[in-house]
């Protein structure tokens, strides 16, 4: 496992193989083959862009809703797990220590939508005893990033 | 009528502006450059060390505190010191300073006294000559090549030392040039001037960031200890530039001396940046050392990126600077520079901005995003293929 390369590429993806070899000291090959390989594994389960929405014109609002439910008898949480993840609506599921079980983001949606989704899917689950839905009112840092001001270079020049 | 350009002391008005001001001047004004120019680090200090100067503010901690620096932050200096093998009594011989540079400026006040010599190699980063001149010392220059590492040889210490010769500065890793002593390249030296009465100053700024091996004091070296002022400070191992806050290291004797005029100029450094120092050396090493692997990938990039554009360059073996030669291109390093300026919109800095010696050069800072590195020098890769 190169701990320093999985870093390397969480923090940009966009670096080249070849780029990235000149960095660790090896072949670009040998890079190409344990990308390959952490990808084949499930190590390294996508590529994405961070976008602040806000400063485009899409209406794009996130939330994040509380639920807890009763677990069946057979199979825990993950049946229902399951049945919530298979949403395309939802971004991002976990099952949370703490005042309720499951935390279910959801991403890029309009106002309407969100509602209408739990209203109509999460709500009348069989297992769902609760809901309670916060809206994201704006987003400071994610993924480590931080949104807002564009980075401006202020460093003066010395030698 | 009061002329006031008729009072300014001789030694003031003979030190040479840097020429180099005018350049920065300039891109400044240029907002689109992309510019490899910055001697400071890109990072932002780490958060906790932020905090821990908010939070000495917030409590009220306003006050000066001794002469040469809290206990505490002292203390902590003398443990961290172990790790290069240096051993100072926190109590007598370390000196908490407003940054490297003004340990720099009172240690050889505190050691040149009119008609010495001092020796110094260049390139070099370019405060050392003005401070030996306002004391009265005149400056002996080791002219450093690419050839031999960008290193001072015995050799030619030897060749440079006469019997005015008071003081040698070493300051490696080097800027411009990236370039380090190794043990055995300091115990060369030191075995020139061990039966001499030659003291060194040895600034160590940048020995934090040493890539592949573990930065050497000459002051760590059999018998140098006695001889040796050891200058180093936060700003580039911590990112801390603006903060002020650098030490010097020396036997009692000297250390003495150097606290009278550090009390007289300044009277200590800043409280805030000592607290925030206390709390860099305490609980950031690892966030520095995540920061050096970070140039240190940079640096394995950038030699590259210029070795695929045709520029020679020596690998550095420490700082964030590259120091290629560009004579390829057949311009002198001023051409280089401003042609690549205003042209190209990159900018580099001439390499004789960093003493004569360093004609035929540029640095290149590595300060900067790979990005920002990637786009500069393919600037610089189009300007050569042009000529």
């Amino acid at each position: 496992m190169n701990k320093e390369l999985l870093e390397i590429i969480e923090k940009n993806a966009r670096l080249s193989n070849k780029d990235i070899a000149v960095m660790l000291s090896k072949e670009e090959g040998d890079i190409k083959k344990m990308i390959e390989k952490y990808e084949k594994d499930g190590v390294i389960v996508g590529y994405r862009a961070l976008i602040d929405w806000d400063k485009t014109e899409n209406e794009h609002v996130n939330a994040l809703i509380e639920l807890r439910v009763s677990p069946q008898p057979d199979r825990g949480f993950d049946k229902l797990a399951e049945k919530i993840g298979n949403y395309p609506e939802v971004s991002s599921l976990y099952l949370m220590s703490g005042g309720y079980d499951f935390m279910v983001l959801l991403e890029g949606k309009t106002m309407r939508e969100i509602a209408y989704f739990v209203a109509q899917k999460l709500a009348p689950l069989d297992t769902v005893i609760t809901t309670a839905t916060h809206f994201v009112l704006r987003k400071y840092k994610d993924k480590g990033v931080t949104y807002g001001p564009v980075y401006v270079d202020e460093r003066s020049n010395c030698l | 009528m009061f002329d006031p350009t008729k009072v300014i002391s001789k030694k003031c008005a003979d030190i040479k502006p840097s020429g180099i001001r005018k350049f920065f001047d300039l891109l400044e004004t240029m907002p689109d450059v992309v510019s490899l120019t910055v001697g400071q680090p890109d990072f932002v200090t780490p958060w906790k060390i932020r905090e821990a100067a908010i939070e000495s503010i917030e409590k009220g901690r306003t006050y000066y505190t001794s002469n040469a620096g809290t206990q505490k932050l002292r203390d902590a200096l003398s443990d961290y010191l172990t790790s290069f093998d240096l051993h100072y009594d926190p109590k007598k011989e370390i000196i908490v300073t407003c940054g490297g540079s003004e340990a720099v400026d009172a240690a050889i006040r505190a050691l040149v006294d009119e008609g010495d010599e001092v020796i110094v190699h260049s390139p070099n980063f370019v405060c050392y000559e003005p401070l030996v001149n306002l004391c009265g010392g005149k400056c002996v220059t080791i002219e450093t090549v690419a050839e031999e590492d960008f290193k001072v040889t015995p050799e030619k210490l030897r060749a440079a030392i006469s019997p005015k010769t008071k003081l040698l500065v070493l300051s490696y890793p080097n800027n411009p040039t990236g370039a380090v002593m190794e043990r055995e390249d300091l115990e060369a030296l030191a075995n020139v001037i061990k039966d001499t009465d030659i003291c060194v100053l040895s600034d160590e700024i940048y020995a934090e960031l040493t890539y592949g091996q573990k930065h050497v004091s000459i002051a760590s070296l059999p018998g140098m200890r006695e001889r040796t002022v050891v200058v180093s400070g936060f700003s580039k191992a911590f990112a801390m530039t603006g903060w002020r806050l650098g030490y010097a290291c020396a036997p009692k004797e000297i250390a003495s001396q150097i606290l009278k005029i550090h009390q007289y100029a300044i009277m200590c450094a800043s409280t805030a940046s000592q607290f925030a120092g206390i709390e860099a050396l305490t609980s950031c090493l690892e966030a520095k050392d995540e920061m050096v692997r970070e140039y240190d990938r940079r640096r394995k990039f950038v030699v590259n990126e210029l070795q695929n554009i045709g520029l020679k360059c020596y690998v550095p073996k420490g700082a964030f600077y590259v120091f290629p030669d560009i004579r390829v291109s057949g311009l002198t390093s001023d051409q280089f520079a401003e042609k690549l300026l205003f042209e190209y919109k990159a900018c580099v800095v001439p390499g004789n901005a960093f003493g004569d010696c360093g004609e035929g050069f540029v640095r290149i800072s590595y300060a900067y995003s790979v990005d920002h590195i990637k786009e500069g020098i393919s600037r610089i890769g189009e300007m050569l293929k042009s000529l």
